[in-house]
C-alpha cells in the first residue's frame, strides 16, 4: 500500500515535470515568433534583396522582421539612428551602419564577439574587422564593402596609345590631358579627362584622404592620436589636385558628388572616374554609352615614392544593446552575413563581400570577372581617422573637406589648408 | 485696384499682359521642366535636349505601386488637413479675443505668441522628440500634428489677431444693441467677414504642413506613418547613391496636384471673400 | 449702464476662456524644449553616451562668439535675409496687385503662382540644383545657345555665383506666400474708396500710393514680420543645395551641424540660444518702428 502510494507521487512528480520541460522546450529557442525590427536600405532591388533574406530566416525560425526604412542620406541616417539610441530604445534590434560609425555606435551595440567565433571573424577582411573593432569590442560585422576605384576607358586608352593605367597620379594627367584634348577636337566639347568627388561632403573626405595617403602624406589623425597632416607631402597632394581643376577636371568638380561624377562618365564624357564600385554594374548596363568600355584598377601613387590608396567604404551590422531580444537578433545578423547571402548578393547585385575568399570563388567570377582586380584594392584600403575619433570624427571630417574643398576652388593654399584641419585636430585629440 | 480692361491705354494694358506673361514662365518653367523630366525615360535624363525624344509612364506606374508612397499621400493628408482644422477652429477663436474683447494681457501673449512662432526647428528637436516618447505619440499621426500645432497655431493667432482687428465696429455694435452674445456676434457677425482671411491663413497653413520634412523625418520611422516629403528624400535606385530623379519627379507632380485642387477650389472662396468683405452700408 | 457693465463682463470671461487655456498648452509644450536648450547651453554635453555631463558655465558661448565660422554664418544668414525679403515683399506685393485686378485668364495667374509653394523644398531645391548644374543645367545650356557665355559655369561651386541662385531660388518660393497674405490685405480694402477717387480725378499711380499703400501696411508687415523671422531661420534650401561647404553655412546650418552632426548639444543649444536672442532683436526693431500695437 505504501509502495503504491509512493509509486504513484513519483509517477505524478514525474508526469508534472515532463509536461514543465515539454512545454520550456516548447519555449526555449527563440521563442514563438518575436518580431525584429532592422533598420536598413529598403528600396530599389537592394532593398527587395534584404527583404526576401529577412523573409527567408522568418519563415526559418518562426520570427518577423519588420524592416525600417533608412533616409538615403548617411547623415540623415546616423541623425535618426542617434535619436533611438540616446533615447536608449529597444524600438530597433538590428541597425545597418557605416563603416565610420563605429566609434559612435560602440556604447549601443553588443560585442558581436559574443556570437561569433574567431574563426568566423578571421574569415573577413582583417583590415575591416580591425576598423570595426573599438577598445576590444566588436561592434559590427562587415556586410558588405566599398573602397575607392580608378575607372579607366579601356577604348581611349588604346586608341591614343597607351597599353596600361596610369600608376602615378602625374601619369594619369598627362594621359587625361592627351584624352581629352582629342577628344574635344573630335567634336564632344563636353569631355573631361578626369571626374571625381571634389563636393565639400564626407565624399570629398575619402578622396582627399586617398591623395594625401598616396602621396606618403599619413592618415590625418594616425591610430596612435598624432595629428600628421601638416605634412610637405600631404601638402603636394592638395596642391596637385587643385591643379586638376579647371585643366583636366570641370570647375564643378568641387560639387560633384558619386552621382554627378558617373552621370558624366557614363555619358562617355570622361577618359577616367575615380569612384566606388557601385558604378560598376551600372556602367555595364546596354544603355550606357560606355558599357563593354571599361575596366577597374587601384587608384595611382602620388609620385613614383607614393602608395596606391584606396579609401575604405561599406556597411555593417550592429545588433542594438537596448535589444530585447539579442540572440535572436544576433541570429539574423549571422544569417544575413553568411557566406551563402554575400555570395548570392555578390552574384545578383554585384555588391563586393567581405569574405575575401568569396573572390575566387568560380560562379561570383564568372559573373563579375572584374572582382578579381577589387582584391588589390582592398589591400590597399586606407581607413578614416573614425575609430580614433570616436564621436568626434565629424568634427574632423567637416575641417578636411571644408579646407579641401576651398583649396580645389583655389580659395586658400594647400599649406594653409593642412594648417586648419591641424588645428581642429589638435583640438579634438587633446 | 486695378481695371485695365476698362479704362487704361492699350499700352499700358499691353504691359500689364507681359508682366502676367513674365510671372506666369517665372513661376512655372521649373514646374514644367519637371513635368517633363517625370515623363523622360531613365537613360535620357541626362541629355541636354529640352525636348526628348522619347516619352515614357514608367515613373508613374512606379510610384503608384510603391504601397509606401501612396500610404504617405493617405498620411500627408491626415495630418496636414487635422493641422489646419484644429489650428483655424482654436486659433480664430482666440485671435477673436485677442483682436475685439478686452483682455488685460493682450500685449504680454502676443508677443508670447510671436515669440513661439520664432523657435528655430532644430533646437526644439530633441526636446520633443524626448515629450513624444513619454506621451507615448512617438511615430504617430496624432504626434506629429501636436508638433506641427506648436507653429500652426501661433501663426494663425497671430494673422487672424490682425484681421479681426482691421474689422469695423459698427455691425458688432449694432448686433450688441440687439442684444447679441459676444459669443453669438462672432459667429454670425465677425466670422464670416474674415473668410478671406480664413482662407489665406488655412491655406498656407496646410502647404507648410504637407511640405514639412525636418520633424515628419524626425517622429515617424515605419512606412505606415511617414508623409510624403519623407518617402521621397528616400527614394532610391539599387544602391544608395543613386537618385531616381524620374521616380522623385513623378511623385512631386503628383504631390502637387491635391495643392492645385485646393487652391483651384478655394480661390472662388476668395473672390466671394473679397467681394462679400466690403462692408455695403 | 448696467447692461454695459454685464457685456463687458460677459467679454471679459469668454476672452479668458477662448486664450489662456490654448496659450497655456502650447507655452508648456515649447516650454519644455526651451528649458532643455537653456539647461544645455551651460553645460559640456556630447551625445555619444559615454562622455559624461559637465557644467562649463558660459563656455560654450565664448567658443561660438569667437568662432570665425560663426561669424559668417551670420553674414550669409543676413544678406540673403535682407535681399530674399525685400525682393518677396515688392514682388509678392506687384503679384498681389496683378491678381485682383479683373483680367481674363486672372484664375489660372492664381492658381500658378501657387504652384512654387506647393512643391516641398527639398524637391524644389532639388530641381533647381539641377537646373543650374554646370554641365547638364538647362540654364547653363540656353545661356550657351543665346551666346551670352562661352563656357559654362558651375553656380553652386563658390558664394559669389551661389548666394544669388540660393536667394533667386527662395524668391521663386517664397513669393507666393507674401502675395497671398497680402491679397487678402488687399481684398479687405473696400472697392467703393478707390471708385470715390477716381471720381475725384486721382490717377492709378496716386491712387496706389495714397490709398492702396497705407491700407495694405499692416498686413505688409504682418508679412514682413513672419518672412524676416523665417528667413533668419533658413535651413533646407542652403541644405540641399550648397550643403556642407563651409563658406556658405546660414545660422541654422550651423546650429545643426554642431548639434547633429558633432553630437555636441552643449555647443549646438548655445548656439540655438544665441540665434534666438538675434531673432528677439529683429522682432523688437520691428515693433518699435512699425505701428502694429500689441493693445
Amino acid at each position: 500500500m505504501l509502495l503504491k502510494k509512493s509509486f504513484t507521487r513519483r509517477n505524478a512528480l514525474h508526469l508534472v515535470g515532463s509536461v514543465l520541460a515539454a512545454s520550456l522546450i516548447a519555449h526555449t529557442g527563440f521563442g514563438a515568433g518575436v518580431t525584429l525590427r532592422f533598420a536598413s536600405d529598403s528600396s530599389g532591388t537592394g532593398g527587395a534583396f534584404i527583404k526576401a533574406l529577412c523573409d527567408e530566416w522568418s519563415q526559418k525560425t518562426g520570427n518577423k522582421v519588420e524592416i525600417i526604412s533608412r533616409p538615403q542620406d548617411a547623415t540623415a541616417t546616423l541623425q535618426q539612428y542617434q535619436q533611438y539610441w540616446a533615447a536608449k530604445s529597444g524600438d530597433v534590434d538590428v541597425y545597418q551602419i557605416d563603416v565610420i560609425w563605429q566609434s559612435i555606435a560602440g556604447p549601443h551595440a553588443v560585442d558581436l564577439k559574443k556570437y561569433f567565433k574567431a574563426d568566423e571573424i578571421s574569415q573577413h577582411f582583417p583590415r575591416i574587422i580591425d576598423n570595426n573593432t573599438v577598445n576590444g569590442k566588436l561592434v559590427s560585422i562587415p556586410w558588405f564593402t566599398d573602397a575607392g576605384t580608378l575607372y579607366y576607358r579601356t577604348d581611349l586608352l588604346e586608341k591614343y596609345g597607351y597599353k596600361e593605367p596610369p600608376k602615378t597620379w602625374e601619369e594619369l594627367a598627362e594621359m587625361a590631358k592627351k584624352i581629352q584634348d582629342g577628344e574635344r577636337k573630335a567634336g564632344k566639347p563636353d569631355f573631361q579627362g578626369f571626374v571625381f568627388q571634389g563636393k565639400a561632403s564626407e565624399s570629398v573626405t575619402c578622396n582627399a584622404l586617398e591623395w594625401v595617403y598616396s602621396y606618403g602624406g599619413g592618415v590625418i589623425i594616425e591610430p596612435d592620436k598624432k595629428v600628421t597632416i601638416n605634412n610637405p607631402n600631404a601638402i603636394k597632394a592638395l596642391d596637385t589636385a587643385r591643379s586638376w581643376v579647371g585643366s583636366i577636371s570641370p570647375a564643378g568638380v568641387v560639387t560633384y558628388g558619386e552621382e554627378e561624377a558617373r552621370n558624366v562618365w557614363q555619358a562617355g564624357n570622361a577618359a577616367f572616374m575615380r569612384n566606388w564600385p557601385y558604378a560598376y554594374a551600372l556602367g555595364q548596363d546596354p544603355k550606357s554609352a560606355v558599357a563593354g568600355k571599361f575596366d577597374v584598377t587601384v587608384l595611382p601613387k602620388g609620385g613614383d615614392n607614393g602608395k596606391n590608396a584606396a579609401c575604405l567604404g561599406g556597411w555593417n551590422l550592429m545588433v542594438s544593446g537596448y535589444s530585447k531580444n539579442p540572440d535572436a537578433a544576433a541570429d539574423l545578423v549571422k544569417y544575413l552575413d553568411s557566406a551563402d547571402a554575400q555570395k548570392k548578393r555578390a552574384i545578383d547585385l554585384s555588391l563586393l563581400p567581405t569574405l575575401p575568399a568569396l573572390y575566387a570563388d568560380p560562379e561570383v567570377l564568372a559573373k563579375n570577372p572584374w572582382f578579381k582586380n577589387m582584391v588589390e584594392v582592398f589591400k590597399n584600403a586606407v581607413a578614416r581617422p573614425s575609430t580614433v575619433t570616436g564621436a568626434d570624427y565629424n568634427q574632423i571630417s567637416t575641417a578636411f573637406f571644408q579646407n579641401v574643398n576651398k583649396v580645389l576652388t583655389g580659395g586658400e593654399s594647400g599649406k594653409d589648408a593642412v594648417q586648419q584641419v591641424e588645428r581642429v585636430g589638435k583640438r579634438l585629440v587633446r | 485696384m486695378k481695371d485695365p480692361d476698362s479704362k487704361s491705354s492699350p499700352v499700358l494694358r499691353a504691359l500689364f499682359y507681359l508682366l502676367v506673361l513674365v510671372i506666369l514662365v517665372f513661376n512655372l518653367f521649373p514646374f514644367l521642366y519637371a513635368v517633363v523630366s517625370s515623363f523622360r525615360p531613365s537613360s535620357e535624363l541626362f541629355s541636354t535636349d529640352l525636348i526628348p525624344k522619347s516619352l515614357t509612364f514608367l515613373h508613374y506606374s512606379e510610384i503608384f505601386r510603391d504601397a509606401r508612397f501612396v500610404a504617405s499621400l493617405i498620411n500627408s493628408i491626415i495630418v496636414a488637413g487635422c493641422t489646419v482644422a484644429i489650428a483655424l477652429a482654436f486659433g480664430s477663436l482666440c485671435a477673436y479675443a485677442l483682436g475685439r474683447l478686452p483682455f488685460r494681457f493682450k500685449g504680454f501673449v502676443l508677443y508670447l505668441v510671436l515669440t513661439m512662432t520664432m523657435f528655430p526647428q532644430i533646437s526644439v528637436l530633441s526636446g520633443l522628440f524626448v515629450m513624444l516618447k513619454a506621451l507615448n505619440l512617438f511615430n504617430t499621426r496624432q504626434g506629429l500634428i501636436m508638433t506641427y500645432l506648436i507653429f500652426s497655431l501661433p501663426f494663425t493667432i497671430w494673422v487672424m489677431t490682425q484681421y479681426f482687428r482691421s474689422l469695423p465696429r459698427e455691425l458688432e455694435e449694432a448686433a450688441y444693441v440687439d442684444g447679441a452674445s459676444p459669443l453669438a456676434v462672432f459667429w454670425q457677425v465677425l466670422l464670416p467677414l474674415t473668410v478671406p482671411g480664413l482662407v489665406s491663413t488655412g491655406l498656407l497653413a496646410f502647404i507648410a504642413a504637407w511640405n514639412e520634412f525636418l520633424f515628419a523625418l524626425t517622429f515617424t520611422v515605419t512606412d505606415n506613418m511617414k508623409t510624403v516629403p519623407v518617402v521621397i528624400s528616400q527614394f532610391s535606385g539599387a544602391t544608395s547613391y543613386e537618385q531616381p530623379w524620374g521616380s522623385i519627379m513623378a511623385a512631386s507632380m503628383v504631390v502637387t496636384i491635391p495643392l492645385v485642387i485646393l487652391v483651384m477650389i478655394f480661390q472662388y472662396r476668395i473672390v466671394a471673400g473679397l467681394t462679400a468683405g466690403a462692408v455695403k452700408g | 449702464m448696467a447692461k454695459q457693465i454685464d457685456l463687458l463682463e460677459r467679454q471679459r470671461r469668454l476672452a479668458w476662456f477662448l486664450i489662456v487655456p490654448a496659450v497655456f498648452v502650447v507655452f508648456l509644450v515649447i516650454g519644455y524644449p526651451l528649458i532643455q536648450v537653456l539647461l544645455y547651453s551651460v553645460l559640456k554635453y556630447k551625445l555619444d553616451g559615454v562622455t559624461p555631463a559637465s557644467f562649463v558655465g558660459l563656455s560654450n558661448y565664448l567658443f561660438i562668439l569667437t568662432d570665425p565660422d560663426f561669424w559668417l554664418a551670420v553674414q550669409n544668414t543676413l544678406i540673403f535675409s535682407v535681399c530674399s525679403v525685400t525682393l518677396e515683399c515688392v514682388l509678392g506685393l506687384a503679384v498681389a496687385l496683378v491678381a485682383n485686378s479683373k483680367f481674363k485668364g486672372r484664375s489660372i495667374l492664381r492658381v500658378a503662382i501657387l504652384i512654387p509653394w506647393a512643391i516641398p523644398t527639398v524637391v524644389s531645391s532639388k530641381i533647381w540644383a539641377w537646373m543650374f548644374n554646370d554641365i547638364y543645367g538647362v540654364v547653363n545650356v540656353l545661356l550657351i545657345n543665346f551666346h551670352l557665355i562661352s563656357q559654362k559655369i558651375a553656380f553652386l561651386a563658390t558664394p559669389a555665383t551661389a548666394l544669388p541662385v540660393i536667394i533667386a531660388v527662395d524668391v521663386w518660393k517664397t513669393t507666393p506666400f507674401m502675395a497671398l497674405l497680402l491679397l487678402a490685405g488687399l481684398g479687405l480694402i473696400p472697392g467703393d474708396l478707390y471708385e470715390a477717387a477716381s471720381i475725384d480725378g486721382a490717377s492709378k499711380i496716386r491712387q496706389f500710393f495714397s490709398l492702396t499703400l497705407p491700407l495694405v501696411m499692416p498686413t505688409l508687415l504682418v508679412a514682413l514680420i513672419f518672412r524676416t523671422l523665417d528667413a533668419l531661420r533658413v535651413f533646407d534650401i542652403f541644405y540641399v543645395m550648397v550643403g556642407g561647404q563651409g563658406n556658405m553655412a546660414t545660422m541654422a546650418i550651423y546650429n545643426q551641424q554642431w548639434l547633429v552632426s558633432f553630437l555636441d548639444a552643449g555647443i549646438g543649444s548655445a548656439a540655438s540660444v544665441i540665434i534666438l536672442v538675434i531673432i528677439m532683436v529683429f522682432v523688437v526693431l520691428y515693433t518699435r518702428f512699425s505701428k502694429t500695437s500689441f493693445e
